[in-house]
């Protein structure tokens, strides 16, 4: 269906954002910086008006999409009138017009947000907040208008049907995927607004850290589902099994989690004592640069990878200059006013102090090995050295023994004391769990698989190193003369996230580890009536069939499954789909999921024969990994409930303040 | 001041990374190397679109500079290419087709429609062939040598200015 006016007031209602972008990226900063709180006054309903006219944008183009109006060339080129709803709903964000509108959304969404829920903040320091933000924004949306306009029209001569959304991206992961990666990639934009707020305003106090820490933890725990999300689809969708395949595009989600995983940590030391100023500076600016350079890479294609729509040069470029000025004035500003605001904090060499330093001394070493392994094929292409491609053997060499390296430092972490404790008393609160974690790592394999295996026992070592010192802690402090659970009511949400978001950790190295070591996978040739054996399952095929979808032709194969000799077996059906518009072939994988172990059937080729390739595998452990992200992410958002967050709460509540007060005093 | 300097750093950092990623701008991202690049075109045996009883190999692409494009009936993109092969075809480039995943009369109806800039097509029903050239989609189209080996691989459009600019350089270069 055509409608004429739809997509002209999604692109009218897209200018009035830029300028109210505009208005809110100027005035508040010149305000702040002249005293005229009447132009600091623009900010928040700028922030109001311009999420509220983003929305309408980006629901126009839904629209579109929902009505099939193919005289809008992205709907054209992405949907197809046989598409069922939902993704075309979803095809809004799967193309790179679409995608932009979304972040420019979301940054919107935010910046509303900020300007909601910090009343409380310094009239300045709000209109610096707001200004900043406005500021990114204008960026963003100049971007869209001027070189990937979602409702660009294809009039006169409108095509009858759409070109079809690529079948990769028909599918739920891809609905909740992107949403939620943006989410955390322009989450950080809140703690980098605030950074840059702080500097302008020469106030590094604590003050600014406290105000930024729930932004910050909230957009970590976005990423880290939305890193899940992208590794969770890649394993299911993509046929192969694979969970992570340091991709470029999987690898700039990373760096930005990474460097974010540094800052939560060292925003809690400039918090509670007062120290790394100028480091967690220098990080809330990265973390954000770092989003903002995943998403120039992705965008313009300089890396391709699954994830490249196609590109043209301009838009590279446009996104190149944004990138140069909003993270080159950034660290210029850094440079020129970090020193005015920086005073050192002692503390001793065995402290929770030094434990965070060496925390975040790791994290930046891993980020920076991931991003140069990330940029080296592209800086050897740029010096006329020829085209290489920097695989797995170079990130798992550097990566995983850092990361082991990393995880004995955190299994002391929860242990230890700010600013000094004893040698004696850190080891009194420790050797046993580490005992413990020696004995059980060490005889893990055996009992899993009846065979020793160095790199299981390790990860099982590292994993348990974590959380056993964690627990007996938890233990001690759980104490309390009204009995345990008074103690565990004791305890802060801050804290509870904290345990949560290290458990996750652990949780997701024991998949990994199992997941590597122990996956079995076996390609073989099956015909209706061939039965294959993999790790103690049969697999039968009985049946072979075609089917039709709503926009695709499948081949599908009912599979058999019975584990040894039991009784019981369930059916597993992988299809083999052809999309009609695109002429595009697909698999759709066959899953058996189960928290230890999933059992996957993809169907390869047709060969001769009537018999088919077929991709039988055992995955142990998968789910762990993705179960653990979850636990992360949990962690973050639990610590942001802490009650200390919610002073305007607790005001009103008079016996929650003085409690609240009194456990920050002790923390 | 030695403290001002060491705070400049990041931003010394990130300029350098950013004039590698502007070089990174200027380099064709669809120029990625293609797995069959300077090794022989694969063996295939198949019939061809115009004619089902006439089976050709891979010696039909000796002899001569041959640009082998992989399209489709069923490709939108394919139509909007075919003005560029038309023009490629006048300038005396040797075009070779190969109709990928199709059928015969669709096949025939887009050449009858579209034009017709090929010596000759090879009929891909099954896509063997173009899974042996690690064809993502259509359009895809590769560059081979007298000697049968392959030498430029373009992925995807075609646009009416990679005529000039790319494609026909890369034929004079190994004519």
């Amino acid at each position: 269906m055509q409608t004429l006016l739809i997509p002209e007031i999604g692109h009218f209602a897209l200018i009035i954002a830029l300028l109210m972008a505009l208005v809110q990226g100027v005035m508040p900063l010149a305000g702040a910086a002249t005293r005229r709180p009447l132009w600091m006054a623009y900010a928040r309903p700028m922030a109001t008006g311009q999420f509220l006219f983003l929305a309408i944008a980006y629901l126009c183009l839904t629209a579109s999409y929902l009505l099939d109006d193919f005289s809008v060339t992205n709907v054209a080129n992405n949907s197809n009138s046989l598409l069922p709803w939902y993704y075309k709903a979803s095809a809004v964000w799967g193309n790179h017009e679409g995608s932009v509108l979304l972040w420019s959304l979301i940054l919107a969404g935010w910046t509303f947000a900020v300007s909601h829920f910090s009343r409380e903040l310094p009239r300045d320091m709000l209109a610096r907040v707001l200004g900043v933000m406005g500021l990114v924004s204008v960026g963003f949306l100049a971007f869209v208008l001027i070189t990937s306009n979602p409702f660009a029209r294809l009039l006169p001569n409108l095509p009858e049907d759409g070109a079809d959304l690529n079948p990769l991206l028909q599918d739920f992961g891809l609905i909740v995927h992107p949403p939620m990666l943006y989410m955390g990639y322009v989450g950080f934009s809140v703690v980098f607004a605030f950074a840059i707020a702080a500097l302008l305003g020469g106030r590094l106090d604590a003050a600014w850290t406290r105000w930024a820490r729930p932004w910050t933890n909230i957009a970590w725990a976005f990423l880290t589902v939305g890193i899940a999300l992208g590794s969770w689809w890649a394993y299911y969708e993509l046929g192969w099994g694979g969970w992570w395949f340091w991709d470029p595009v999987e690898n700039a989600s990373l760096l930005p989690w990474l460097a974010g995983t540094a800052l939560i940590h060292s925003l809690a030391v400039t918090e509670k004592r007062g120290s790394f100023k100028s480091w967690t500076v220098l990080l809330a600016i990265s973390t954000f640069s770092l989003s903002l350079m995943g998403t120039f890479l992705v965008r313009s294609g300089v890396l391709t990878s699954v994830h490249a729509f196609a590109n043209d040069p301009s838009r590279g470029l446009f996104i190149l200059v944004l990138l140069g000025i909003t993270v080159g004035l950034s660290l210029l500003l850094f440079a020129l006013r970090a020193p005015r605001v920086s005073h050192q904090v002692g503390f001793n060499w065995l402290s929770r102090d030094a434990l965070l330093l060496i925390n975040n001394l790791l994290l930046v070493i891993i980020t920076i090995t991931v991003l140069l392994g990330t940029v080296y094929p592209l800086l050897l292409d740029a010096l006329n050295l020829g085209k290489i491609s920097v695989g797995p053997p170079y990130f798992n060499a550097l990566f995983v023994p850092l990361t082991v390296l990393l995880c004995l430092f955190m299994g002391l972490g929860p242990l230890s004391r700010w600013k000094r404790m004893d040698g004696r008393d850190l080891f009194k609160r420790s050797w046993l769990a580490g005992l413990a974690a020696l004995v059980i790592g060490g005889v893990a394999p055996l009992l899993y698989r009846g065979e020793w295996n160095l790199k299981v026992s390790l990860g099982v070592v590292v994993a348990l190193w974590i959380v056993l010192p964690m627990a007996r802690d938890l233990w001690t402090k759980t104490r309390h003369s009204a009995g345990r659970l008074a103690g565990i009511k004791r305890l802060s949400l801050a804290y509870w996230g904290m345990v949560l978001g290290h458990l996750g950790v652990a949780v997701t190295i024991i998949g990994v580890t199992v997941v590597s070591n122990y996956a079995i996978e076996r390609n073989v040739r099956m015909g209706v009536g061939d039965s294959v054996e993999v790790a103690g399952y049969t697999f039968t095929m009985t049946e072979l069939a075609s089917r039709r979808g709503p926009n695709y032709l499948a081949d599908a194969a009912e599979i058999e499954v019975r584990r040894g000799d039991s009784r019981r077996n369930f059916t597993m059906t992988p299809e083999k789909r052809l999309y009609i518009a695109r002429g595009m072939p697909m698999t759709q994988v066959a899953l058996s999921p189960g928290l230890f172990r999933d059992l996957y059937v993809a169907m390869g080729e047709e060969l001769e024969g009537g018999s088919w390739a077929m991709r039988l595998q055992y995955k142990p452990f998968v789910r762990w990994l993705w179960l653990g992200a979850l636990l992360m992410a949990a962690g973050g958002i639990m610590a942001v409930a802490d009650k200390r967050y919610r002073r305007t709460v607790a005001a009103r509540d008079p016996e929650g303040a003085p409690a609240a007060r009194a456990r920050e005093a002790t923390a | 001041m030695k403290r001002r300097l060491l705070l400049l750093l990041p931003l010394v950092g990130f300029l350098v990374l950013g004039i590698f990623l502007f070089m990174g701008l200027s380099i064709n991202p669809f120029e990625r190397d293609s797995a069959l690049m300077a090794r022989e075109f694969p063996t295939f045996e198949l019939a061809t679109l115009e004619d089902a009883d006439r089976v050709v190999d891979e010696s039909l692409l000796e002899g001569e500079v041959t640009l082998v494009n992989v399209w489709g009936e069923w490709c939108p993109t394919c139509k909007q290419e075919m003005p560029q092969l038309l023009d490629l075809a006048e300038r005396g480039v040797r075009l070779v087709g190969v109709d990928y995943k199709d059928t015969r009369d669709k096949g025939r109806d887009f050449l009858d429609t579209y034009g017709n800039p090929f010596e000759v097509n090879i009929f891909d029903p099954e896509g063997t062939l173009g899974f042996d050239l690690g064809v993502y989609g259509a359009p895809e189209t590769f560059l081979v040598d007298r000697d049968g080996i392959i030498r430029y691989h373009h992925t995807g459009y075609i646009k009416p200015e990679d005529v000039r600019d790319t494609i026909l350089p890369e034929v004079e270069k190994w004519r």
